[in-house]
């Protein structure tokens, strides 16, 4: 319909709302993200975090509320849920890979089967994307043959291989041992500085200062503050925010 | 990538909103399921119409009019067709019954066996569940009556093991009780016996929970139930049962209880069939504990005892429980396979009956319905066991 | 063995040393009971393996099988048409030699040993022309394995190929093709029988019941309740009946449930049975399979933007499967051992013959040797399925991830 300029917004979520049977998870959530914004999102555990993020590409049901990815409604329209599904790729805190297939496999599968690739466009693509995730030389080797950066690195891989317009990340580094979250983290802020748009769930406060548009603080399914990470971290508003900031950042 | 749904909030196709699909595609299953239904339905009621017949169970209220050889209750050949089922029902639950209790016990010693430092003793059980793992059950049943059971001598050269025992081609002889005036009695003893023991079992019990240290709760159950039998047993003026010997008269015994060539070949069939399972169920179920309980247990130190009560049972039974159940229920659904020997089971009652009254439907139907509410009852119960004996986690 | 050299740091240890004398002790004699237990279980062992022994190589009498053995193996089968039941399983070593030559990449010694078996069995009492046959088994499975081993990259579909072809092939082979004349008689399935009817109904019937029972699975798993209830209610209700009960109903209620033009043979009857008995089983194996796959790899695949039928085929199935392969060679061992069920419908599986060669009065009184070799052939064929099976689990590396 329009050409989205830089300023418009491309995830617009108001009073977003989810039940877990008699468990209010979100309650009301209100966020705007635009095109090339890097979002991260923290807070304590049950908070709701990984439920939000889960909920723009339909991992999750939201019950009420609106949802508009890239202009497109989050209904119960499969078309709709469709289109989003083919504009969001979703990395993992415990990866995902599909462990009877190859790191090429696993990455040329969704171009494959959902754009219908010619098989020596998608390979390419594929070798590129490995290259840029700085392992092109584990491509034959099987997801258990590899570190668990390297894993995640293929994740990040795969989900960009669909050529898709936003990232989220759920908790990526959460399952990795302290010297492969470097590995990771580097692969995201190359990804963040090329302009794709990224909503982050992550503990990893020195990412979330350097790259981070904007930070959300969700607690109790809502969110209690949001701000530039300089807002956040020097001048937080909410009690609960300096609470769980200063727990976290005493490590 | 067209980009114009924003607002159509409420005017989405109905062959796009995935609501809507997910409750048509079930209509159209469940119509697709009732009208190949009705179909097979139709035919049979047709099928049966040009037989002159409809489906009704008003044969069970007719006479049966053929005989049964082995049987737990009363049953004449003019009784109904309901008492034959009843009959068959009741041969099906005492021979596994008693064949569920016998397997356990050859497949618990097997298990162990199969574990033993002995090489000897480890081997010889390996052979067995090997062996017999890998036979067909019908095989075994039809080999063990005909091979071995009815190829014994006849009633005059019996094999007899100590005095009043006797095993020939007609079965074994074994001597029984004959109630007496005070067998009465002594079954209120009995029963007064079982609610002495249920009391200990709970007050012991609460004894557990108050002190943590639980006592044999089982073992002072049984001694208890055992103790009220035996002073009762004395106590009466005349003992409640009086032993009957057999005895050879003519062509054949008299006296005692007979099992019959077909009740003991099915029986031991189905026990030696099914503890090889047991035996690699409970075998699986020991080696499960992992070897750090035991070393963790010895280094509190409790001891061997101990260890295997309160650590090495308890975890080894959670692992067993299921399979073993439906071990049991394979052996109550094996114990069909009689009719292959002769022995009058629901399955085979339920062939005659059929060839009887030509009622194919309805007595598939009765059958199936009653073999299919004995699985049913036995998983509620397991599934009620498994909730409670679960380990919590996570 | 005394060495001298106490200073060398790496001993020996001292039970370890490998003596006659300490392994006896050591595994039968290491305690009184435990020798008490030895010389019970010497004594049971002798006091059943001798009279066996001597029955076996004694009083048996063996040529009750010798003398059926045709009717054993093929059941009342015409004779002259025997060597179509040959060119089956000549066929068949053929495509078993193809894809052991494209798929097993190394020289493995078990495909040396089941190559030399019917060489053994050839050296067995059979007459010239059978001897020839069975070596024959040996030389079509070698062609194969040679004929792969040339270009194993291109014979490796070719021999799935041949996989798939060859089972209605092999069936067109026995059943016959032109009528009741000319090369191909048909063969009435009233004459089929013995272990080559019982090997056909076992194999046809896994193969049937697998789409039944992943689709059961499937459904039992579904969220739509509709479609969840009525595959559990089909496989608790086959599972919690025995599978003779499962048989005669078939036999009995499959011509009442179809119009009555259309009439059925007792060997499809009986296939039938089998066929939804083994798929309720089925089901429950693949749905193990299935919830063993972490609910990680269906969010990974819908988040990729596969569809439903995609994340089934490409993502869950082949994973569910690949865990559960074990479990369904069992299965396929259990069902081969069920079949005999099919005796108790009178039909001629290598059980059925056995009781109607003993109803032969020249038999009289030979029932252990019938069934005793019936229960030998049930032992090997599924006894040698669990050993190749386990073997290629480990050589595939099966069971991990």
């Amino acid at each position: 319909m329009s050409e989205n300029n830089n300023n418009d917004p491309i995830i617009v979520c108001q009073d977003v709302h989810k039940w877990y049977g008699q468990f209010h998870a979100l309650r009301g959530i209100d966020m705007e993200v635009r095109k090339g914004e890097v979002i991260v999102i923290f807070g304590p555990s049950g908070s709701g975090k990984s439920t939000f993020i889960r909920t723009i590409n339909r991992l999750e049901e939201h019950q009420s509320g609106q949802i508009v990815v890239d202009s497109i409604e989050l209904t119960h329209d499969v078309r709709n849920i469709e289109a989003i599904r083919k504009e969001t790729g979703m990395v993992f805190q415990q990866f995902n890979l599909f462990p009877h297939l190859t790191v090429l496999q696993n990455i040329t599968l969704a171009p494959l089967q959902v754009h219908k690739w010619k098989k020596e466009k998608a390979e390419e693509i594929a070798m590129q994307l490995l290259e840029r995730v700085g392992i092109p030389e584990q491509a034959e080797k099987f997801p258990g043959q590899l570190s668990g950066g390297q894993q995640q690195r293929v994740a990040i891989a795969r989900a960009l291989a669909m050529q898709l317009k936003i990232m989220l990340f759920d908790e990526p580094t959460s399952a990795l041992d302290p010297e492969m979250i470097k590995e990771v983290l580097d692969v995201m802020t190359e990804l963040a500085e090329s302009g794709m748009t990224m909503l982050v769930v992550t503990h990893e406060m020195g990412f979330a200062r350097s790259v981070a548009d904007r930070m959300f603080f969700f607690d109790e399914g809502q969110i209690v503050e949001s701000g530039s990470p300089e807002d956040i971290y020097n001048n937080p508003q909410e009690d609960r925010t300096k609470l769980f900031l200063s727990q976290i950042l005493q490590h | 990538m067209e980009k114009t749904h924003t607002t159509q909030q409420a005017t989405i196709p109905f062959w796009r909103d995935e609501r809507v699909l997910r409750v048509l595609g079930q209509i159209i299953f469940l119509i697709a399921v009732i009208v190949f239904g009705y179909y097979i339905y139709n035919n049979m009621i047709t099928a049966l119409a040009k037989q002159g017949m409809t489906p009704s169970f008003a044969f069970l209220n007719q006479t049966a009019g053929f005989d049964i050889g082995e049987r737990l209750i009363e049953y004449e050949r003019a009784d109904f067709n309901k008492r034959a089922v009843l009959v068959a029902v009741l041969n099906t639950v005492q021979v596994s019954i008693v064949g569920i209790i016998l397997s356990t016990i050859l497949g618990v010693f097997l298990g162990i066996a199969r574990l033993s430092t002995n090489f000897l003793v480890a081997k010889l059980s390996s052979i067995y569940l090997e062996i017999l793992r890998n036979i067909p059950l019908l095989v075994l049943l039809i080999f063990w009556y005909t091979g071995i059971f009815i190829t014994l001598p006849r009633v005059k050269e019996a094999i007899s093991l100590g005095t009043s025992i006797f095993i020939s081609n007609r079965g074994m002889v074994i001597p029984w009780g004959i109630p007496t005036e005070t067998w009465r009695a002594y079954l209120i003893v009995l029963g007064v016996g079982i609610v002495l023991s249920a009391i200990v079992n709970w007050q012991l019990n609460l004894v557990g929970k108050r002190t943590g240290r639980p006592p044999l709760v089982t073992l002072w159950t049984i001694i208890t139930f055992l103790a009220v039998a035996i002073i009762g047993w004395i106590a009466l003026p005349q003992s409640p049962l009086t032993l009957d010997l057999p005895t050879l008269q003519g062509l054949n015994f008299k006296g005692g209880y007979t099992f019959s060539p077909e009740y003991l070949a099915l029986l031991s069939g189905l026990v030696i069939y099914t503890a090889a399972f047991v035996g690699e169920i409970v075998r699986a179920g020991i080696l499960s504990v992992s070897k750090g309980q035991i070393e963790a247990s010895r280094a509190l130190g409790l001891n061997a005892f101990q260890t295997l009560r309160l650590i090495v049972f308890p975890q080894a039974m959670r692992v067993i429980v299921p399979p073993l159940t439906s071990q049991y229920l394979n052996l109550t659904k094996n114990s069909s396979l009689a009719v292959a020997i002769g022995y009058p089971d629901l399955f085979a009652i339920a062939g005659t009956m059929h060839n009887q009254t030509g009622r194919s439907v309805e007595v598939i139907a009765l059958m199936m319905g009653i073999y299919l509410s004995t699985s049913l009852i036995t998983s509620v119960f397991m599934n009620f066991y498994n909730k409670k004996i679960k380990l919590v986690e996570r | 063995m005394t060495t001298t050299t106490a200073k060398s740091k790496v001993l020996p240890p001292p039970t370890e040393r490998y003596s006659l004398l300490g392994w006896l002790h050591k595994n039968l004699f290491s305690t009184w009971y435990n020798a008490l237990l030895t010389l019970f279980a010497a004594w049971l062992t002798y006091a059943m393996l001798k009279p066996t022994l001597t029955w076996i190589f004694g009083e048996a009498r063996w040529d009750v099988i010798s003398a059926n053995l045709k009717l054993f193996m093929i059941g009342r089968y015409p004779i002259e048409q025997e060597w179509r039941v040959w060119a089956a399983l000549f066929l068949l070593t053929w495509v078993i030699g193809l894809s052991w030559g494209s798929w097993v990449k190394k020289f493995e010694l078990s495909g040396l040993v089941l190559l030399l078996i019917p060489v053994f069995m050839a050296l067995l009492p059979f007459s010239m022309d059978d001897r020839l046959k069975i070596l024959g088994l040996s030389v079509f499975s070698l062609i194969g394995y040679v004929i792969a081993k040339s270009q194993p990259a291109t014979f490796s579909k070719v021999s799935i190929f041949a996989w798939l072809l060859y089972f209605p092939v092999g069936l067109l082979i026995i059943r016959g093709l032109t009528g009741d004349e000319g090369f191909f008689p048909v063969v009435d399935t009233q004459l089929w029988g013995g272990l080559m009817l019982t090997v056909l109904l076992s194999v046809l019937g896994i193969m049937f019941s697998f789409p039944i029972g992943v689709s059961l699975a499937l459904g039992r798993q579904s969220k739509l309740p509709i479609i969840s209830w009525i595959s559990i209610g089909f496989i608790e209700t086959i599972r919690g009946v025995p599978l003779i009960t499962i048989l005669f109903m078939m036999d009995l209620m499959l011509p009442l449930f179809l119009p009555s033009e259309i009439r059925i043979e007792s060997i499809i009857r009986a296939l039938v049975g089998i066929t939804f008995f083994s798929a309720a089983y089925m089901a429950e194996n693949v749905r193990g399979g299935l919830q063993s796959i972490p609910r990680g790899q269906h969010e990974a695949s819908h988040a990729l933007g596969l569809s439903g039928f995609q994340t089934m085929a490409f993502i869950i199935m082949p994973q569910a499967l690949r865990a559960v392969i074990p479990i369904l060679v069992s299965q396929f061992i259990g069902l081969l051992k069920d079949t005999t069920l099919v005796m108790i419908l009178s039909l001629f599986d290598i059980l059925g013959i056995g009781k109607a060669v003993l109803g032969n009065p020249d038999y009289i009184g030979t029932s252990r040797e019938v069934y005793l070799f019936i229960a030998a052939v049930f032992w090997i064929l599924s006894y040698g399925m669990s050993y190749a099976s386990q073997r290629l689990e480990t050589a595939l590396g099966l069971g991990e991830r």
